[in-house]
C-alpha cells in the first residue's frame, strides 16, 4: 500500500514522472503546466532522479527533441496546455506516425482570442486526430494514476503509440488533494524499462522518418489505425493490473447509477465528479433515476463499453467542454451520435458545451441538466438539443 | 499482427536501400551534357542537390539512376553545355 501526501495535480504528474524511470523530458513552461517542468527540473538538479531534461526554446521544439530520444530507445516525457499544444500540432502527428510511446501530460486550457489561462478541452480537441491514446483524469489522484499506466500503455507491444493524460487546468493543476502515492519499487515492478522495437544505433544504422509514396503511404496509416483499435484492450489490462496494485481500478469509462438511470450525463474530466455527486444526491434524497458517466479514453473511443453502458438510458446528456464553431454537435456529442447511428442505439441524445475558459458547471447547474433530462425522458421537448449550458438551464 | 506489409512506423531497418531504389525513374526531364562545351570547372557538381553529377577526366556526366531532373545543373552552367530534353 502506498503512502498519502498533499499534492496539487501539476506536481502530482512531476511526482509520477519521477517514478517511472524517464530517461529524458524535454518541455518548455506554461501555465497551468508550469509547476511540473518546475518539479521535474528541481528533480533532476537535486539529482534525485537520472533525467536528461532539455531546455527548449518552444513546444514545438520540446516535442521534436521528445521524437528524437524516443527514437534513440529512451522513456519520455514531455508536458504542454493549450496554446503550446498548439504549436506541438505537427510533430503530435511525426510522434504518432512514428510510433515513439511518448508520454504527455496536458494541463487543459482554452485557447486565445480572447486571451485567458482558464480550464476548457479546447487545446485537445482542436488535436483530437492527432493519433496519440488520449485519457482524462478527474482528480488529482487520476492524473497521477494515469501517468503511471500512461508508460504501459503507450509502450506495449501491440501499442507503441504516443499517450496525453489530460488534466483541468487550474482546477486540478492548482488544487492540493490528498493523494496516494506509490513506493517507488512498486511502479519499478509495475513499470520495467521500456523495451523499444526499432531505435537508433550507430552499429546497426536504419532510417527513421522516411517519406511513403502514395502506394504506401495509406498502408502506414491504417496500420496506424490497427495499434490505436488494439490499446482498448490495453488500456483495460493496465487498468485491471493497476487496480490489483493499487486498489484503484481503471477502465474506459466510469458509469454511477447506470444499471436503472433514465437519464444519464456524460462528461470528461474534474467536471465528472461535480456530476456524480449530484447524480448521487438526487438519487439518494429524491430517488431521481439518474446516473453519471465518466469517459476516461477519449481516443480510442471505447465504443463496445458505450454501448453495453448505455443500453438501459432513455436521455443521454453529452457535456462538451470544447466549441466546435459551425459544427452540428461538439466533438464528444458528435461522436456520440456517429455511435448512435452505428450501433443503432435509441435514446434522445442532448449534447450541449460548458466550462469555456473556467466557466465551470456547478452542483445547481448539473441538478437542473438532470431534472431537464427527467422531462425530455417523459415526453417534454427540450429548449434545444444544443446550446450552451448556462444558456440552456 | 498487422494486416499491412509495412514495417511499423515507416522505419528503413537495413542501410543503403538507396542503392536499390533508384528515384531517377521521378524524372520527367533529362540533362543532357554537351561534352565538347564542358569545361569541368564543377559548379554542376557542387549546386546538384542529388549528388547525381559525376567526375570524369575530362568532363561531368549525368547519374541517371539519381538525377531526378530538377535542372539546376542546366540553369547554373556557365558554358551552356548542359540541356533538359523532355523524357520518354
Amino acid at each position: 500500500m502506498g503512502r498519502r501526501i498533499g499534492l496539487m495535480g501539476d506536481e502530482a504528474v512531476a511526482y509520477a514522472v519521477k517514478q517511472c524511470d524517464v530517461g529524458l523530458v524535454s518541455a518548455y513552461p506554461i501555465t497551468p503546466q508550469t509547476i511540473m517542468v518546475e518539479r521535474i527540473s528541481e528533480y533532476v538538479a537535486n539529482g534525485e532522479i537520472d533525467t536528461e531534461f532539455v531546455c527548449v526554446e518552444s513546444e514545438h521544439s520540446a516535442l521534436s527533441v521528445c521524437v528524437g530520444a524516443s527514437l534513440s530507445g529512451l522513456r519520455v516525457f514531455t508536458a504542454t496546455a493549450s496554446q503550446g499544444l498548439a504549436l506541438m500540432h505537427e510533430v503530435l502527428y511525426a510522434a504518432s506516425g512514428l510510433r515513439c510511446p511518448i508520454v504527455m501530460a496536458v494541463a487543459n486550457r482554452a485557447l486565445s482570442a480572447p486571451l485567458n489561462i482558464h480550464c476548457d478541452h479546447s487545446d485537445m480537441m482542436g488535436s483530437r486526430d492527432c493519433g496519440w491514446v488520449q485519457v482524462f483524469a478527474e482528480n488529482v489522484q487520476e492524473a497521477y494514476d494515469w501517468v503511471i499506466q500512461a508508460f504501459k500503455i503507450a509502450e506495449h507491444p501491440d501499442v507503441q503509440l504516443p499517450t496525453v493524460v489530460n488534466l483541468d487546468g487550474f482546477t486540478l493543476t492548482h488544487c492540493m488533494e490528498d493523494v496516494e502515492v506509490l513506493e517507488d519499487e512498486d511502479v519499478k515492478k509495475f513499470l520495467p524499462p521500456r523495451k523499444p522495437i526499432y531505435w537508433v544505433d550507430p552499429k546497426q544504422p536504419m532510417t527513421f522518418g522516411a517519406w511513403a509514396m502514395p502506394n504506401y503511404y495509406y498502408k502506414f496509416k491504417l496500420q496506424q489505425q490497427e495499434a490505436i483499435m488494439r490499446s482498448l484492450k490495453v488500456v483495460k489490462e493496465v487498468g485491471e493490473e493497476f487496480g490489483k496494485l493499487t486498489g484503484r481500478r481503471y477502465d474506459t469509462l466510469y458509469g454511477y447509477g447506470l444499471e436503472d438511470a433514465e437519464v444519464a450525463v456524460l462528461s470528461m474530466g474534474s467536471t465528472s465528479g461535480t456530476i456524480r455527486y449530484t447524480a448521487r444526491r438526487l438519487r439518494e434524497s429524491d430517488g431521481l433515476k439518474v446516473g453519471a458517466l465518466k469517459l476516461w479514453l477519449f481516443r480510442p473511443f471505447p465504443e463496445e463499453d458505450l454501448v453495453s453502458t448505455l443500453e438501459k438510458v432513455k436521455v443521454l446528456i453529452v457535456l462538451d467542454r470544447a466549441l466546435s464553431p459551425g459544427a452540428v454537435f461538439g466533438p464528444l456529442g458528435s461522436d456520440i451520435a456517429s455511435l448512435m447511428v452505428k450501433h443503432g442505439l435509441d435514446f434522445k441524445l442532448l449534447n450541449y458545451t460548458y466550462g469555456l475558459g473556467g466557466d465551470e458547471v456547478t452542483p445547481e447547474m448539473a441538478e437542473k441538466l438532470f431534472k431537464l433530462g427527467l422531462k425530455v425522458a417523459e415526453g417534454a421537448k427540450p429548449p434545444s438539443l444544443t446550446g450552451y449550458v448556462r444558456e440552456v438551464v | 499482427m498487422s494486416k499491412y506489409d509495412v514495417v511499423m512506423g515507416a522505419v528503413i531497418t537495413k542501410p543503403r536501400t538507396s542503392l536499390e531504389n533508384k528515384t531517377g525513374s521521378w524524372r520527367t526531364r533529362r540533362p543532357v551534357v554537351d561534352v565538347e562545351k564542358c569545361v569541368n570547372c564543377l559548379l554542376c557538381w557542387i549546386y546538384c542537390p542529388d549528388s547525381a553529377i559525376m567526375r570524369l577526366e575530362d568532363h561531368i556526366a549525368i547519374n541517371y539512376d539519381y538525377c531526378k531532373g530538377c535542372g539546376i545543373c542546366a540553369e547554373e552552367c556557365p558554358r551552356k553545355a548542359i540541356t533538359m530534353v523532355e523524357e520518354g
